[in-house]
């Protein structure tokens, strides 16, 4: 595109405000409309989230940086059933209940933790955080002592299915690792649901939830060490969900000296 | 009692007025998730001829969920103003529809039938109507308020404001509040959905908003997306709140989930009037909804999410409202699919709103799961510009930020002004203009050529 160099869109003249928020701000304009370059980024983000949404999740991949794990599949057959019947990703199909039945069987004192992985509404996130998320997760229950099943991939899986997962291996927790929906910025953000004496048929209510873990958002260091807090608390008091607030002290993990100029309108 | 109806040489049964309601409702995904819906495109073409032959009165002895199992049906029964509904009593759904198309169907006829119409009657008469006829019959219809300014009067419409900030950062907010403003958006009002939900984040947020309004004296008014008891805490300890918001469904049992309920709502509002901070009027209580909402929260009672979204509004017109905003895409593709199903919904809820005569507003808005896109709001954006919607949304290049949807911008507004010659609300549009911010003359929007003055202050303390 060459426009002489000199584009008809004019810049707004507050382009300093730009470094003070992610939200786009000082467009600029053609006439009053968005100029060509924002439009087309606009655009180009809203594909990447949409490429983010229906992206195949690898269970082969993940399974190959794993130990030991199990390919699963939610009742939901493909994404666009997936998007329309949140019931179905939120219940494993037959063949994968009798996998874990199988499994379980020769497992009968059960297991402290089951660490599932669904690709949720961002396989993209999983991709590219499950693994390092899940070893230092691991290395918690290590740490703690807690026996830990083996990983459970599920594809066109929601955050209950958590729950049945944890039911059918007879285990005292879990925690799902899930694609959260995509934002325009934000194509890769995991979240980390966790759960104390899981069962079918719970709701939020029950779980703790940890948001936005992606390279830009929530650090693993600092997700870790927030779900860290909250399952010793849940070992320790029986419980998850509402009654168990996230009160970890959060220690200075990433330096932030910035000073944010405030309000600065008055 | 059932409903039959032969068509062509097939009879169609219905069980009752809530199942034929669900069968006749236009395609969307949640009612089919709800298994509720019609199971074949014939199905509910015949449903719809069933609806047609329905008288209004029966809306009045058969109610879609029982009066004793929810207060939403008794304040819908109770408020019922059968004076009003004098003039369409003889008539069936099908006979409504033809005369809210017809002459005798006007502004004033329409804002004196709206105490008589219940919910029901409305969502009843929408299954029935085009897009078109959506359109038509809103565009008679004008519900305007007041607070610090006037919004809804003909030939205008609003903006709302979303500074949002993924951490509430008081720079990051005062940024996009700032571009906002210099493209002449903001009138409706200035709100922000907090990240933080912890009673003195709201706070500081509310007495940032007043300070920027009182600063430069803004006839706008502000608001910070909390639940109804945080803002009556907020006023209780002085925090100075414009309008009062709440989230609110057409059921008892999805109200209940959103742990409010009709009295619950009265103390915020009496709260909010108790502060007398509107100076235009008082009408204060801002309230969003959006169809799948009773669904998702499983208390829907078999009623299709459209019939639910309609009896929103019984809830919302109780308390004089300033605004209501139908969210409609933000819930997500298991209760509109896609952009047809997200532009259909719009257009219902604000014709739907418009005729019980509640303040429409509509967050024309979709999330990256749902099969829509930028071309899809420019079409709704559009329709609900003809059918003379009170107020949309405004944030900085549709992304939000903060609750990761895209949603209308600046920029969308400033369109809007230009194709359809909509202005904003009057005493706003007077401070834009002595601004020297945005003028708008015969079609034409001019923003002006720098930063305001009194902003270039604000922009020096940065350097």
């Amino acid at each position: 595109m060459d426009d002489n160099g000199k584009s008809p869109a004019r810049p707004d003249p507050w382009q300093q405000l730009r470094n003070l928020t992610p939200a786009r701000i000082a467009l600029g304009r053609a006439g009053t409309s968005l100029p060509t370059a924002a439009q087309l980024d606009f655009q180009y983000a809203h594909a990447q989230a949409r490429d983010a949404v229906h992206l195949r999740f690898d269970l082969a991949g993940l399974a190959a940086g794993c130990g030991q794990s199990l390919a699963l599949h939610s009742a939901a057959p493909d994404r666009h059933t997936y998007l329309q019947r949140p019931d179905l990703g939120r219940r494993l199909n037959e063949a994968s209940v009798a996998q874990l039945r199988d499994y379980a069987k020769a497992q009968p004192e059960g297991v402290d933790l089951a660490l599932v992985v669904a690709d949720g509404l961002s396989a993209l996130a999983v991709h590219r955080h499950a693994q390092p998320m899940l070893q230092r997760i691991e290395a918690l229950a290590k740490d703690e002592g807690w026996s830990v099943a083996p990983i459970c991939l599920v594809e066109q899986g929601r955050v209950a299915v958590a729950d049945q997962v944890a039911e059918l291996l007879g285990a005292r927790m879990v925690v799902i690792l899930i694609g959260e929906r995509p934002g325009l910025s934000s194509p890769d953000s995991l979240g980390l649901y966790f759960t104390y004496a899981p069962r079918v048929g719970l709701n939020d209510a029950s779980r703790n939830c940890i948001s936005n873990v992606r390279l830009e958002g929530l650090s693993y260091a600092m997700a870790t060490h927030k779900l860290g807090y909250l399952m010793r608390e849940a070992w320790r008091r029986q419980l998850s969900g509402v009654n168990l607030k996230d009160e970890a002290q959060i220690p200075v993990l990433e330096g932030t000296d910035e000073v944010r100029p405030g309000n600065f309108l008055v | 009692m059932s409903f039959v109806h032969t068509v062509a040489g097939t009879t169609w049964r219905f069980e009752s007025l809530k199942q034929l309601m669900a069968k006749a409702s236009p395609a969307r995904s949640g009612d089919c998730l709800a298994e509720i819906a019609a199971t074949s495109d014939a199905e509910r073409a015949a449903a719809q001829m069933a609806l047609a032959d329905v008288p209004l009165t029966r809306f009045l002895s058969e109610a879609l969920i029982p009066y004793e199992e929810d207060e939403v049906t008794r304040l819908i029964i109770d408020s019922h103003d059968h004076a009003a509904f004098a003039p369409v009593s003889h008539l069936t759904v099908g006979g409504f529809r033809d005369w809210l198309l017809g002459d005798d169907a006007d502004e004033a006829s329409l804002k004196a039938l709206a105490p008589g119409l219940t919910p029901e009657m409305a969502a009843a008469v929408s299954k029935i109507m085009r897009v078109q006829d959506l359109v038509l019959v809103a565009q008679k219809i004008r519900v305007v308020t007041r607070f610090r300014n006037t919004v809804g009067l003909r030939g205008r419409m609003s903006t709302r404001l979303q500074p949002n900030h993924p951490t509430d950062d008081p720079a990051g907010i005062a940024a996009s509040l700032l571009d906002g403003l210099l493209y002449g958006n903001g009138d409706a009002m200035i709100g922000i959905n907090p990240a933080t939900d912890s009673l003195s984040a709201i706070s500081e947020l509310l007495k940032m908003l007043d300070g920027v309004i009182q600063h430069y004296e803004i006839p706008t008014q502000s608001c910070v997306l909390t639940h109804v008891t945080s803002s009556v805490a907020a006023i209780e300890r002085g925090v100075p709140l414009d309008l009062v918001f709440q989230s609110i469904a057409g059921t008892q049992a999805a109200n209940s989930s959103f742990g409010i309920s009709l009295s619950i709502l009265q103390e915020g509002y009496e709260a909010g009037l108790s502060l007398k901070r509107g100076t235009l009027g008082n009408n204060l209580m801002y309230f969003e909804t959006g169809q799948g909402s009773a669904l998702s929260a499983n208390a829907h009672q078999g009623v299709d999410q459209q019939t639910c979204e309609a009896r929103a509004y019984a809830v919302a017109r109780h308390f004089n409202p300033f605004l209501v905003n139908t969210v409609v895409g933000f819930i997500g593709p298991e209760y509109l699919y896609n952009g047809k199903q997200i532009i259909r919904a719009g257009l219902e809820d604000h014709f739907c709103g418009k005729l019980l005569g509640v303040p429409m507003g509509c967050d024309i808005c979709y999330t990256n799961h749902a099969e829509a896109d930028q071309d899809d709001m420019d079409m709704l954006l559009t329709l609900l510009g003809v059918a003379g919607i009170n107020f949309i949304m405004g944030i900085p290049g549709s992304d939000d930020v903060m609750l990761n949807y895209q949603t209308t911008s600046f920029h969308d507004a400033l369109y809007a002004r230009k194709t359809l010659g909509l202005r904003p609300a009057p005493e706003f549009e007077a401070w834009l203009a002595r601004m020297d911010i945005l003028q708008q003359h015969d079609g034409q929007v001019r923003l002006g050529s720098g930063v305001p003055p009194l902003f270039r202050t604000a922009l020096a303390q940065l350097k």
